[in-house]
């Protein structure tokens, strides 16, 4: 199969981008968006061109770190699937095919396709996590049952592996459904009472302080995400949100 | 280099006295403390933010430390453990099903073919049980009953269920846990995090670790940090093999920097090679990944008897579904008729390859079985239909009906397999293939987890301590887990005792210096070479020797040509290799081939190892040494040994020193799975 690719590119966060078109040959439908990818750039090094830089890691769709936007789609055409697990025989033989960065003011270019996602990180320091002990935790495992179905929905929300799928497909670069996502699994668990209305708070704050817009209820996050987290979560978010300020917990 | 240790230290692995289950406990009550107000004074550097490493830093910060950890990915949450898949093992004995701290002691040890330290794996046992509260207490959303309580599930080479898990997500959640302890321990100022760094030196002064080089990934600037201590928990380096279940960035060069400052490398040739990954499907595959050991539950593994059904399946003539039972070859029922497909890693990865040689591979490349859900589908099917009353199935319902019930069982697992493959592996048998999962050589460290060098410390993956010559499923993340929360930050302690008057480190020194100097030449080296050939080449070809002379089995003559084929290659790095960009931005390869440099030179050491070792035990096969039906020939008078290998220049010519291992509390057998 052949392609041509037209990539954003850009030297820095402070420098402009553009469009660059390059054509690709010789790609088959068994290689991933991303050896396809490694195919360009080694003809750009033999070319003695600069390669593409983009960010990736495990290749298997859990670590969070690749983050194209393809075709106008966070991680491209198909539902439920980071780039690195999209494959080639999703395109079609001679199409031209655009790839951009997340583009969101909270998540500044670093280089090409690569962004800075460490607003994430961020939100995630200001309370996202139960404040126990790192080490020495006396309690048994099985002493504070946690009925099936609270714990299911716990791990549903916390399979968010942080990619930022859902701040790029947002006309508002919201970031409500990362937030909402870890605020739930939390909200969820016994264990996550005790700082459940602070919780909330401080991590919604930060999030508005990194610069992400607010949310408008189109669920465009929830389509694009890779790995399907629900948009209940961000009503229980709000819910949340709303009591803390009501109650002044 | 700028420290080169003249004559070899005495390796004294430093286990406590005492019976085995006494050991640990004597230990930390024996051991010197640091007060509260003095860990206030101590600063450690910590290198990489998986499991070991995320706990590690979170631990040692509540405990007081200065921390300071680095990780190469754009944050502490996408280290590799993220991608464990099946769970963690836990000797909680909630089944009551005999389970117990020595049971699990004896199986890991087992499972390694007598090839770990005693000590260090009946502590690892003896602290599994707290990581399952300390997760559960962190949030960590592990699979439950419907009375509410934790779910265990069973996994291979052992006979209770004991392993924790979260779907097919346990690396994920427990890393978030991690992570979300050290992002903790950030908010309140403990731990100072650098992500996008990696790890250029280690620096030692008077004979201590006290800091490193790092240079910030994006901006390409050689920073000096300056510790009391250092601790790597920078993983596992399968991806010497080029292809591996390893994430892309994956890498040695931190354990590999602390080699050449004089650190031993133990066992570096022990590699787990994962008998189910799906197979290399075109020469620029850039990695491989897993089907969890699960699916050997419930999978038949085969391939065709007769080599025309081979042929007719690589030209497309003939599917798989078409061959009857008479003509397939069930080779782990036939070779291992008590276990069938459920014997240990190495044993299936092993008669995979030996029938593929035979030249009954499935794929066209020739390196592929079939592992065939048809006949449990079948078998749910039937029981399924008599569960909900159906007289006289149709075939046809019957599959439908056993369909559903493998759909809610390894549904995640199929649709990864279809989504990579385009094949549905419910009406076909999926096409399976061994790849390098986990290394279990690494750093050699003392019972305290610290390194020949003093004051440097490997946890996790990095380290070779616990899993032997071959690791028992969901045992890594157990370990990355034991070393960061429960081992490591009570055994540095004793060593920063002395260091409470020390005061800052400063890096203001002549090996500070030196040490960045020498990051900053080889960087303009790279960067200035006027070569053609992109990095990837030299590490694939880098993967293909390692694969062909040091993977599922070796053999002197291959091992030797093997060092001289990675010498040849580094040669040719040297002089060929092309790294574009400039140093002073965001440049993947120059990281990546500064990683590749080291994985050569890695690799090289593998295959002396491999050599030396003139036995064959777990993932170790050496082609000389098989019983005639070609089982592992293990060889416990020569070499109940771990070897630990000192730098000297030249990979292939470093010295051997051995840690003698001694069992007083299980004897040695041979493993049987007949």
């Amino acid at each position: 199969m052949d392609f041509t690719l037209k990539i954003w590119r850009q030297e820095g966060p402070q420098e402009e981008g553009r469009m660059e078109t390059y054509p690709v040959t010789g790609i088959t439908g068994d290689m991933s968006f991303l050896e396809m990818m490694d195919v360009l750039n080694d003809q750009l090094i033999r070319d003695g061109q600069d390669p593409v830089a983009f960010d990736h890691d495990c290749r298997e769709g859990i670590c969070g770190m690749c983050s194209m936007f393809i075709n106008g789609e966070a991680h491209g055409p198909n539902r439920k699937t980071t780039t690195c697990q999209l494959h080639m025989r999703s395109f079609k033989d001679g199409e031209t095919i655009y790839i951009e960065p997340w583009r969101a003011s909270a998540f500044p270019v670093v280089k090409d396709l690569a962004v800075d996602r460490s607003a994430f990180d961020r939100i995630i320091q200001a309370g996202g996590y139960v404040s126990v002990n790192s080490s020495g935790n006396p309690l048994d495992a099985n002493a504070i049952p946690v009925p099936k179905e609270d714990a299911d929905a716990a791990f549903n929300a916390a399979t968010c592996i942080g990619c930022g799928a859902c701040v790029a497909t947002c006309k508002n670069a919201s970031a409500m459904l990362f937030v909402s996502a870890k605020v739930s699994q939390l909200a969820l668990l016994p264990q996550g009472q005790p700082e459940r209305m602070s919780r909330v708070q401080r991590m919604v704050d930060q999030m508005d302080k990194e610069g992400f817009g607010n949310c408008t209820n189109t669920g465009a996050c929830e389509v694009e995400c890779p790995k399907g987290i629900s948009l209940d979560n961000i009503a229980r978010m709000n819910r949340d949100y709303l009591k803390s300020q009501v109650t002044g917990e | 280099m700028t420290e080169m240790p003249k004559h070899s230290v005495a390796l004294d692995a430093k286990v406590p006295e005492g019976p085995l289950a006494e050991k640990w406990t004597n230990h930390k009550n024996s051991i010197r403390l640091v007060n509260p107000a003095n860990k206030r004074l101590i600063d450690v550097i910590v290198v990489g933010t998986g499991l070991a490493g995320s706990s590690a830093a979170a631990s040692l910060a509540e405990m007081g430390y200065n921390v300071k950890a680095f990780c190469f990915q754009d944050s502490p949450r996408r280290a590799h453990s993220i991608a464990a898949q099946g769970g963690i093992n836990a000797a909680k004995n909630y089944q009551n099903d005999g389970d117990s701290v020595y049971r699990l002691f004896y199986d890991t040890i087992k499972g390694g073919d007598y090839r770990s330290r005693e000590a260090n794996v009946y502590r690892l046992a003896e602290v599994s049980a707290n990581i399952i509260d300390q997760c559960v207490a962190q949030g960590v959303p592990f699979a439950r009953e419907y009375g509410g309580l934790l779910d265990n599930r069973s996994f291979g080479g052992v006979q209770v269920s004991r392993t924790f898990y979260a779907k097919g997500q346990t690396g994920q959640q427990l890393l978030l846990g991690a992570y979300s302890a050290l992002s903790r321990q950030i908010s309140k100022g403990k731990v100072t995090m650098y992500n996008r760094h990696e790890l250029m030196d280690v620096v030692v002064v008077d004979g201590k670790a006290r800091g490193i080089i790092a240079r910030n990934l994006v901006t390409g600037e050689v920073e000096r940090h300056g510790a009391h201590a250092v601790v790597l928990c920078s993983g596992g380096y399968g991806n010497v093999f080029f292809l591996s279940t390893n994430a892309m960035g994956s890498n040695v060069s931190a354990a590999w920097k602390a080699h050449k400052k004089g650190a031993y490398m133990a066992n570096p040739s022990y590699t787990q090679i994962h008998p189910t990954c799906i197979p290399v499907s075109g020469h620029y595959q850039s990695k491989l990944t897993l089907m969890s050991e699960s699916l050997r539950n419930d999978g038949r593994i085969w391939v065709p008897k007769e080599q025309s059904d081979v042929e007719a399946l690589r030209n497309g003539s003939l599917r798989p579904t078409d061959i009857p039972e008479e003509r397939r070859d069930y080779y782990l029922e036939r070779r291992y008729p008590a276990f069938g497909n459920l014997v240990p890693r190495d044993v299936a990865s092993r008669a995979a390859k030996e029938r593929c040689d035979a030249g009954f591979g499935v794929n066209e490349a020739g390196e592929a079985v079939y592992l065939d859900y048809a006949s449990a589908i079948e078998r749910y099917g039937r029981t399924e239909a008599n569960v909900q009353g159906i007289p006289a199935p149709s075939m046809e319902k019957i599959r439908e009906l056993g369909e559903a019930v493998v759909r809610a069982k390894y549904g995640n697992l199929f649709q990864m397999y279809e989504q990579i493959t385009a094949d549905n592996p419910y009406k076909t048998p999926m096409r399976i293939y061994p790849a390098v999962h986990y290394t279990m050589g690494g750093l050699w460290v003392d019972y305290n987890l610290q390194t020949t060098i003093p004051g440097l410390y490997a946890c996790g993956e990095a380290n070779f301590s616990d899993h032997g010559a071959n690791r028992l499923g969901a045992s890594a993340l157990m370990q990355g887990l034991a070393d960061g929360y429960f081992v490591l930050p009570y055994t540095i302690g004793d060593y920063l005792a002395d260091d409470i008057r020390t005061g800052e480190i400063s890096t203001d020194t002549p090996e500070f210096a030196e040490a960045e100097q020498a990051v900053r030449d080889r960087i303009e080296k790279l960067l200035g070479n006027d070569g053609k050939t992109p990095v990837d080449d030299f590490h694939r070809r880098l993967g293909r020797i390692m694969w062909n002379e040091c993977g599922m089995s070796r053999n002197a003559e291959g091992l030797k040509k093997a060092i001289a084929d990675i010498q040849a290659l580094r040669a040719e790095f040297e002089q060929h290799v092309c790294v574009p960009g400039r140093a002073d931005r965001f440049n993947p390869e120059l990281d990546k081939a500064g990683r590749v440099c080291d994985l050569m030179e890695l690799g090289e050491l593998m295959c002396k190892d491999a050599l030396e070792r003139n036995e064959s035990c777990g993932g170790h096969f050496r082609e000389e040494f098989q019983t005639p039906e070609g089982e592992a020939l293990r060889d416990d008078e020569g070499h109940a040994h771990v070897s630990a290998w000192a730098f000297t220049g030249v990979p292939a010519e470093a010295t051997h020193h051995k840690e003698a291992l001694t069992f007083e509390n299980v004897e040695l057998k041979t493993r049987s799975y007949k």
